[in-house]
């Protein structure tokens, strides 16, 4: 435990290091700190109305202006991070946590369930994921939940795929034929020996996954089949925007640069983590 | 080669097949009467007997999969719940818009990528390599259809440059009308491109056989171009072709965002108005086409990699 | 003498790295006549690739040339310029690299590669087909024709080694420059490969440098030798000379310590104790001072001049002078 305690400084020092790794940790920082605190820290009530206030453009009162009912932007930003980030966190560490144990199954178990994974896999990976995320909305409706489960759907054959290949190459790898010519059983191997390698990589691809979920959740409220009105998220916001773009262009700004930016954070930070933690993990193994 | 290509397709198909399978179950696992679900609280009787004769759901489930697979491999898509047309004529017919769409943001994003790419790879660490670098980074974050609705805000609405609505008439205006579009969906793809075929460049500058070209006396431009290029930009097509997923998805957005006819409008549309058939029609041509682009990038990967045929 | 066509004369290179200077040659001599074969034996990080690359010019950028010339047919390459250093490079200077399976490119065919490197000649492809299916037929390869169209990967090791010796041979160069062609085939392979460049080399009439650790071989195929230790030369001259009176210590115990050579069966065979030094810190004196068991004190200050120590034999060592000064 220390040891692991340890190891996170010494990544996170390597991140800080990196001039875009630094910039993405202050930025994943400042909406992680504003998505928790966002009903301290909002002006405003997100979803309050205010008709009397409505389509005005930001000013010291309204920073980011208000839409057409109302509804001051700016706070809407800041829950909406709120928002982004319920979905894109269970979405992105449940796909791990299954893609991990089905991969690790695909790589360690008989060859005819690594070929049923794998062929499971590849078809879920066949279908364009926005396509996907449509036709089950279609069936079952827009909610938070949908989006969740269809975001964590879509994921999981990526992790399952690396947590296999991973699973195979250290299989034959001398150090786990060592552990099972001492007679360590399956279970043994797999959680104290295999899984530290894996989670490793398949935390980058994690870190590196959550900006495609915040947009693949924004795109879906955007096209009015996310999360349910008047929730507010960045995508939402991008909605009203577009409905009436000339008279309210800042609700289109308002919406767009949170997801640039939180974009562009959690790219810079999983760059970074996977410049600091790739030489590391040639390293070891 | 031909063995290499019919076992690709093979495999494509057996690909295929499993998703079809998949989008049948899909409908049927659904809790509750799926007929009402798909058509909503509003649903006359009359829709929904229509719906259900139409999905076959009245039946056995055997019969129902023999009556799917059996239209599937007829070309039969089924019908458009409301007007009676059939689905496979409807999905092709907004198809090739798509199709422009994806097409000319790849030939604008990949042709420049792979120059910056090169470009950064010939002179390594210096500040032109480490600008490309950043832009690229950057460029890849940014969401399609959020680079999509600021473009529109500011090239179409506000300073007027491009159309902001629909395809165009006439080659000229159509290619007016996909300079957003494609711009929006290419950006994130130039970075990306660059910084594949820069690392992959610089791989291959430093192997062996470049040093042997070089101890030959051939010309640098050659070696550059041929030699070393040939081998570097083959991870750029095998992204390409498992990036038309990617592409489609974002094709969904910039069509909405820009009022544009396709694939994604018409799914959107008929979502919003619970034509179902329609869904699912698109939604598995649309897989079917990305299929078919990742075999083909497999296919055009054999031809260029000479090692890779035998592979496997 | 004008049969000399490559003419070492005093050369130092160094690597600049963050450590500090690597001083990978230093004061490096030695000629190569016209048709004849020159060895180079010595163990790794001993100068032979540094030597091979600045011949060639095909270098790091952190090289740097401190001093000397390397003499071609009597102009100094070093002070070529880039074209003129590549009108040579596959044409009157040819080379065989060490590693046969990463040689060729291998997403073109080997007879691409061989038209291509025909690129000085305007004769039509046909011809230049013609002349890289003879070459492979020379080399020994079979059925050379419709092996053309092939790419390397379907090729054996030993295979691709002759593609790469008929690539070089194919403008009858003046000089060939073989790095250790053998060391990553099998014996039998080896012998079949040596006997085949001798043949070319008598048909051609070529000169070759012939880089080794492997002094059997280099026994076998050369007409001289110089013996290289950690970027100086310690001794070179003609290999009968070499090999039955050897004037370094470094050389006798090379081969002393050759598996050929070893008659006595033994439960532990012979090395040299120590570790090569390291060329960011070169020690004073002579380079071989702390593995070699009869070092004096002059050894230990001065570095010792190569100098002759009899006809066609030089070596460069201090002993070598007490013996004829005293």
């Amino acid at each position: 435990m220390e040891k692991s305690q340890s190891e996170i400084r010494i990544i996170l020092v390597g991140i800080a290091k990196n001039p875009l790794g630094f910039m993405g940790l202050v930025i994943v920082g400042a909406i992680v700190f504003s998505a928790i605190f966002a009903a301290w820290v909002v002006p405003y009530d997100p979803i309050e109305m205010n008709i009397r206030d409505r389509m005005q453009g930001p000013s010291w009162s309204h920073l980011l202006g208000t839409d057409q009912l109302g509804r001051d932007t700016f706070s809407r930003v800041i829950t909406g991070g709120q928002v982004a980030l319920k979905v894109a966190l269970p979405a992105v560490f449940g796909a791990m946590a299954i893609g991990l144990t089905l991969g690790m199954v695909a790589g360690y178990g008989p060859k005819w369930l690594d070929n049923f994974l794998m062929l499971l896999f590849d078809t879920i990976r066949s279908f364009p994921t926005v396509m996907f995320a449509l036709a089950v909305v279609a069936l079952v409706g827009p909610s938070l939940q949908t989006v969740v489960l269809v975001v964590m759907a879509t994921s999981i054959p990526t992790y399952g795929r690396v947590a296999r290949t991973q699973t195979l190459t250290l299989r034959n790898s001398e150090f786990i034929l060592a552990e099972r010519s001492m007679g360590a059983s399956m279970a043994r191997i797999l959680g104290v020996h295999m899984l530290p390698n894996i989670i490793g990589v398949l935390a980058v691809l994690a870190a590196m996954d959550i900006p495609t979920v915040i947009a693949l959740e924004a795109g879906l409220s955007f096209l009015g089949l996310g999360v349910k009105p008047p929730t507010p998220s960045w995508g939402a916001l991008l909605k009203d925007g577009y409905a009436l773009v000339r008279q309210t262009p800042w609700l289109v700004i308002g919406g767009g640069l949170p997801i640039i930016i939180a974009t562009l954070g959690f790219t810079f930070l999983g760059e970074s983590l996977r410049d600091v933690v790739d030489p590391k993990l040639r390293k070891n193994q | 080669m031909l063995i290499f290509t019919l076992k690709r397709f093979a495999l494509a198909a057996l690909i295929l097949f499993v998703a079809v399978t998949l989008m049948f179950l899909m409908i049927r696992a659904v809790p509750g009467d799926p007929v009402q679900i798909m058509l909503g609280p509003r649903a006359t009787p009359e829709l929904q007997a229509r719906l259900t004769a139409e999905l076959a759901l009245d039946q056995p489930i055997f019969r129902q999969l023999i009556i799917f697979y059996g239209n599937m491999l007829q070309g039969d898509l089924g019908t458009d719940v409301f007007s009676g047309r059939a689905v496979t004529q409807i999905v092709f017919q907004q198809l090739p818009f798509t199709l422009e769409l994806i097409f000319g943001s790849i030939i604008w994003s990949a042709a420049l990528g792979i120059f910056l790419g090169a470009y950064a790879a010939s002179y390594p660490n210096t500040l032109i390599d480490r600008m490309v670098a950043i832009v690229s980074v950057s460029f890849v974050a940014a969401p399609a259809f959020v680079v999509a609705l600021l473009s529109l805000l500011l090239f179409a609405v506000h300073l007027r440059w491009f159309p902001a609505i629909g395809a165009g008439n006439g080659f000229w205006d159509r290619m007016d009308h996909l300079v957003l579009p494609s711009f929006a969906i290419g950006l994130s793809w130039v970075g990306y491109i660059a910084r594949l075929v820069r690392a992959s460049m610089l791989e291959v500058l430093g192997e062996h056989h470049i040093r042997t070209a070089r101890a030959f006396g051939l010309a640098e431009r050659r070696i550059v171009m041929v030699y070393a290029l040939r081998i570097a930009i083959l991870p750029v097509v095998t992204v390409i072709g498992v990036g038309m997923g990617f592409l489609l998805s974002s094709a969904v957005f910039a069509e909405i965002v820009f009022a544009r006819p396709g694939l994604g409008k018409l799914v959107i549309d008929s979502i919003t108005t619970r034509n179902y058939p329609i869904v699912m029609g698109s939604v598995l041509v649309s897989t079917g086409l990305f299929v078919v682009s990742t075999a083909l990038a497999d296919l055009v990967n054999a031809w260029l990699d000479p090692r890779a045929r035998s592979a496997k | 003498m004008t049969d000399v066509l490559l003419e070492i004369d005093n050369l130092s290179v160094d690597y600049e790295t963050a450590r500090g200077d690597l001083k990978a040659l230093r004061n490096i001599s030695f000629d190569v006549r016209k048709a004849e074969i020159v060895g180079i034996v010595g163990e790794s990080g001993c100068g032979k690739s540094t030597l091979i690359s600045s011949i060639l010019r095909l270098i790091a950028p952190n090289t740097r040339f401190r001093s000397g010339e390397i003499r071609f047919e009597g102009s100094d390459l070093l002070k070529a310029t880039e074209r003129e250093m590549r009108a040579l490079r596959g044409d009157e200077i040819s080379i065989v690299f060490q590693d046969p399976m990463q040689t060729h490119n291998p997403v073109l065919s080997v007879g691409q590669q061989m038209v291509d490197i025909q690129h000085r000649s305007k004769a039509p492809k046909g011809e230049k087909r013609e002349n890289a299916a003879k070459m492979l037929a020379a080399v020994g390869i079979p059925d050379p024709e419709a092996r053309l169209d092939q790419f390397p990967h379907e090729f054996s090791g030993g295979m691709r080694q002759r593609i790469a010796i008929a690539m070089a041979l194919m403008s009858e160069p003046n000089l060939l420059i073989a790095d250790e062609p053998t060391t990553a085939l099998d014996a039998t392979l080896e012998v079949q490969i040596i006997e085949r460049l001798q043949e070319l080399q008598r048909e051609m009439d070529c000169a070759i440098l012939f880089i080794s650790h492997h002094l059997g071989v280099i026994a076998e195929l050369c007409d001289r030798v110089v013996v290289m230790y950690a970027g100086a030369v310690v001794e070179s001259g003609d290999i009968r000379k070499i090999f039955h009176d050897p004037k370094h210590p470094y050389t006798r115990r090379l081969i002393e310590c050759d598996p050929g050579h070893i008659k006595t069966r033994a439960r532990i065979l012979p090395t040299i104790p120590g570790e090569v030094p390291d060329l960011a810190n070169i020690p004073d004196g002579c380079i071989f001072r702390d593995r070699c068991n009869q070092a004096t004190e002059r050894c230990l200050s001065q570095v010792p001049p190569l100098e002759s120590v009899g006809e066609e034999h030089m070596a460069a060592c201090w002993l070598n002078h007490e013996e004829v000064t005293a």
